[in-house]
């Protein structure tokens, strides 16, 4: 598959077609597929025209111009852009237009990026299906009667369908890389660090991560390099210079060492084992060697996710009270009423559930037979993911362990169904390591993802390792609903 | 009487905790407000160097243990006024750990740790609606909590001026009660002589005045006792100082305990901290008040008691050893600012602020004077309180033969005139009215130009009354 952003990027350069030529064929795309798809929350088409003509400006003045200037792109719903809608798929956020933007969408319009509009996702980021937005359900562009995924489901779909050139995510246990596997397109969540959580908001404050779901490694390297690096306003933030990826990102694959995640193959459903085990195949075929793994400690990964980051949750959305900004309860009796009703009417019923978890977790008495045990847990599976790393360059696993489930399956489902989705992503976010998930296929056209984790920064070697897989054996997968909207 | 503080001091530094909004007190409501303090969604804290500084230095002064590695927590709980709904504080990993005070009747406070957060903002009551002012919302504190290791209400008066004279001499906090820069919670609780075990406390929370703390404090103390003896449990509780009665009451009954389900802040990392910043800060601790007291008796000679009046005043103390160094004369330098200088400055604040004083040299000037005999006593007071009224230097208002006086053979003739001309002040004087002896003396005075000892003149005055008292009869 050719890379998104050089294309356009060339096309510009070439003067084939302007900066607002394109943003109008992406908004009337947009315009035209969004009511089936559900991708997009908010249409921001006089940000994007407005944009573009800048762009289109700089590009007359000819000289380089940088990458992802004029290319029109999208921002899931829960980071902030200045002016524009930001909700977090909540009725609780249905007015609230933030005051500043998030440190990556200040980069990506210093960079000249064109803003289309705030993807869909679950409320919150809590869900791997996008059904718990309160803005509806956004649809599979392969099978628009089954899911995105979730959480950055709205983006994930935008990008299969066409409808973005690249989609902003973010992923807290998987929310960037399973839509991306249902979606078939490609997932980049990147090292806790790399990129300033600045401006997005919080659902699990140290599981938290901004990346890119775009078509290929390549975008992703390319939008990864422009949103990456220090940002004082974040102190979690990584300090250090790092290279970038995009340079490396031909280098290939030769004497790479890939570790093969056991703890994820029993089991595993056929179809996606062969598929992953067809990938490694060609790894090895480009000269990297295929070792197995195992991580110690893996099974408890869902209960450590869920408990750590519900307990985060639970105080990062406690300030959410009808006071300041957001959804006020229209009727109400004095202060502890209206605050009562307002996140009563405000927060649907699985941000209302992970509130109730973390709050259940962190409550005295709880605290040490919960919290502090995950915390532990949390500590030796690091360890024992810094030990793989000794073995293996690239550990290899599946993105999910099923397909793109039918529309209201899991919401009628146990939500412990609904929790095990994130079970091959979530160790990743335990632990904040970089994973990307490459699309390797697709069974009866539901597409399927293989996710490689990296050790901490080592983003370039992780997209450079996808690079080498997507020319040598890459799939290109048509959506159902969707095209390039630039196509002739 | 048992009682343990937990004292909130506020820090001055100049920006917020978390963010670079500026601390200064008061301001337009919500003129000193960033989407980061006021907890806007998406926002971030960025702890400022500077609290860990002003902590450390603070631990530092209080014989604290520094911890290398702390952390911040989040304590949750809803209120109006906590626009994150949850304060960023230090739970299980605090700054400082274990330092002592100790007092003047010798008993040793211990410090159980020093904790940095930061504050919240103020709900105000007006025309029946509640606003919230978030100017106060990420002001630095840090928080001072003592093992219950007083026994009177005295000693928790001077440990708490103790504390602030040390915060102010570390330049950490400007420590003002009325403004809330340090208030307290005081843990009290009673038992019997003798007994080891602790009574059950009560906690008085949110006071901000050492007064109040004195009268919650004796209240408090009326009213276990009184339970105690009718046999009444004590109700483990928070209670609420009313100023208007000088009682305390329970404060509104929560419907369930407190549960602030403190966690580690995920959003700052670990504070860590190197032996070598910690040297370097002790290495640059300025003299404490302890210290300054010891080294004001020992070399200064000063009384213990005149010594604990100065160095109250960081400011006067400077002005004082100035004097003392330009005058050589300490311990009447010390006298000039307990009463000249005091009862020109009588309020506190004004003391504290030490403005409008005249360089230390021209008081000096006249101390140096007087010590050697040069001014007689009756003068030097005048002579202190013109230089400091006009703030010009001694030099240019007097000069030497000011105070060389009369010749005593010319106060003895203008003595003779005066009783000669107000002979019924004579009278008065010879028939034991004392007062009539003062129109004299102003005659006297008058006479030579107010350059007259006032005390050789009423001797001089008693002598001629005398011989006119003699030549009378």
């Amino acid at each position: 598959m050719p890379p998104r952003i050089a294309e356009i990027h060339e096309k510009l350069k070439k003067r084939e077609l302007s900066a607002v030529e394109i943003a109008k064929a992406y908004i009337g795309a947009v315009e035209r597929l969004n009511p089936e798809l559900g991708a997009y929350i908010t249409l921001t088409p006089d940000a994007a025209l407005a944009g573009a003509a800048e762009a289109d400006k700089l590009i007359a003045l000819g000289g380089d111009i940088p990458p992802l200037c004029g290319v029109p792109m999208t921002v899931k719903d829960n980071i902030s852009t200045k002016g524009v809608l930001t909700t977090c798929g909540s009725n609780i956020l249905n007015n609230y237009y933030p005051a500043f933007d998030a440190e990556a969408v200040t980069r990506l319009n210093a960079a000249g990026a064109v803003l289309l509009g705030k993807t869909n996702l679950d409320e919150f980021a809590m869900g791997s299906t996008c059904e718990t937005s309160f803005y509806g359900t956004a649809k599979n562009p392969h099978d628009t009667g089954r899911v995105p995924g979730g959480s950055s489901g709205g983006g994930a779909a935008a990008v299969a369908a066409g409808i973005a050139a690249y989609a902003i995510g973010s992923d807290t246990g998987g929310s960037i890389r399973v839509p991306a596997s249902f979606c078939g397109v490609f997932g980049l969540k990147p090292t806790y660090g790399a990129v300033s959580r600045y401006g997005l908001i919080a659902y699990a404050s140290s599981f938290d991560q901004i990346g890119v779901i775009a078509e290929s490694a390549e975008d992703a390297a390319c939008v990864f390099d422009a949103i990456s690096g220090h940002d004082p306003k974040d102190m979690t933030s990584d300090p250090f210079p790092r290279g970038k990826t995009l340079p490396g990102i031909s280098d290939g694959v030769c004497g790479l060492r890939i570790g093969v995640l056991t703890n994820l193959f029993e089991g595993l459903n056929p179809v996606i084992a062969d598929k992953i085990g067809a990938a490694l195949g060609i790894y090895e075929s480009l000269g990297a060697s295929v070792e197995p793994v195992s991580i110690e400690q893996f099974d408890m990964c869902l209960p450590v996710y869920y408990i750590l980051a519900c307990a985060e949750a639970s105080s990062n959305l406690a300030r959410f009270d009808g006071v300041r900004y957001g959804y006020r309860a229209p009727e109400y009796r004095g202060a502890d009423e209206m605050i009562r009703k307002t996140r009563s009417e405000g927060f649907g019923r699985e941000v209302k559930r992970r509130i109730m978890l973390g709050n259940y977790v962190l409550s005295s008495g709880y605290f040490d037979a919960y919290y502090k045990k995950a915390q532990l847990t949390r500590g030796a599976m690091r360890r024992s993911f810094s030990a793989a790393f000794e073995k293996a360059d690239v550990i290899v696993c599946p993105t999910v362990a099923v397909l793109a489930p039918k529309l209201g399956d899991m919401m009628n489902a146990d939500p412990v169904e609904m929790y095990l989705t994130d079970m091959c992503t979530v160790s990743v976010n335990i632990c904040g390591l970089p994973a990307v998930s490459v699309p390797v296929g697709a069974d009866r056209r539901l597409p399927i993802g293989m996710q490689l984790i990296g050790a901490k920064f080592s983003e370039g070697l992780l997209l450079r390792a996808a690079r080498a897989f997507e020319l040598a054996g890459g799939v290109v997968l048509r959506p159902a609903v969707g095209g390039d909207p630039l196509a002739v | 009487m048992v009682i343990g503080l937990e004292t909130h001091v506020e820090l001055s530094t100049r920006t917020k905790i978390f963010c670079s909004c500026p601390t200064d007190f008061g301001g337009e409501p919500n003129s000193h407000c960033c989407p980061v303090c006021v907890g806007l969604p998406g926002t971030l804290p960025v702890l400022n160097a500077v609290v860990v500084e002003y902590a450390v230095k603070a631990g530092l002064a209080l014989g604290c243990r520094i911890s290398e590695v702390s952390k911040m927590d989040r304590k949750n709980y809803v209120y109006p006024d906590l626009p994150k709904a949850y304060q960023i504080s230090q739970f299980d990993m605090p700054l400082c750990l274990s330092g002592l005070v100790e007092l003047s009747d010798g008993a040793a406070i211990r410090i159980n740790r020093i904790h940095i957060e930061e504050d919240a903002g103020k709900l105000v009551h007006q025309n029946g609606d509640y606003y919230i002012d978030y100017n106060r919302g990420g002001v630095p504190l840090i928080e001072i909590v003592t093992e219950p290791d007083f026994r009177s209400a005295e000693q928790v008066r001077e440990y708490l001026e103790k504390l602030r004279l040390i915060m102010r001499a570390l330049g950490v906090s400007d420590c003002k009660m009325q403004e809330g820069s340090m208030r307290c919670d005081v843990n009290i609780s009673v038992r019997r002589v003798g007994d080891e075990r602790l009574g059950t406390r009560a906690e008085i929370k949110n006071m901000n005045s050492i007064a109040f703390i004195m009268k919650a404090l004796e209240y408090e103390r009326s009213r276990q006792v009184e339970a105690a003896r009718a046999g009444e449990p004590i109700a483990q509780e928070t209670r609420r100082y009313i100023e208007s009665t000088g009682e305390t009451e329970p404060m509104r009954g929560k419907e369930d305990s407190d549960d602030y389900r403190y966690f580690n802040e995920p959003d700052i990392p670990y504070i860590l901290l190197t032996k070598e910043y910690i040297e370097e800060l002790r290495a640059g601790l300025p003299e404490l008040p302890d210290a300054k007291l010891a080294r004001y008796v020992s070399e200064y000679g000063l009384a213990a008691k005149d010594a604990a009046i100065i160095i109250r005043y960081p400011g006067l103390s400077a002005y004082f050893e100035e004097m003392a160094r330009i005058s050589g004369a300490a311990v009447r330098s010390a006298n000039a600012v307990i009463t000249s200088i005091f009862r020109r400055i009588p309020d506190e604040d004004g003391r504290e602020r030490a403005e409008g004083l005249p360089p230390a040299g021209y008081l000096a000037e006249a101390i140096k004077l007087a010590d050697g005999g040069g001014i007689p006593a009756a003068s030097y007071k005048g002579v202190l309180d013109r230089i400091l009224e006009t703030g010009r230097p001694f030099g240019e208002l007097y000069s030497p033969e000011d105070f060389a006086g009369i010749p005593a053979d010319k106060l003895a003739r203008i003595a003779a005139e005066a009783v000669a001309a107000n002979a019924s002040a004579a009278d008065g004087v010879l028939a034991g009215r004392e007062k009539a002896i003062k129109s004299l003396v102003g005659a006297v005075m008058r006479a030579t130009g107010g350059k007259a000892d006032p005390e050789l003149a009423v001797a001089e005055l008693r002598k001629q009354i005398e011989i006119y008292g003699g030549r009378k009869e």
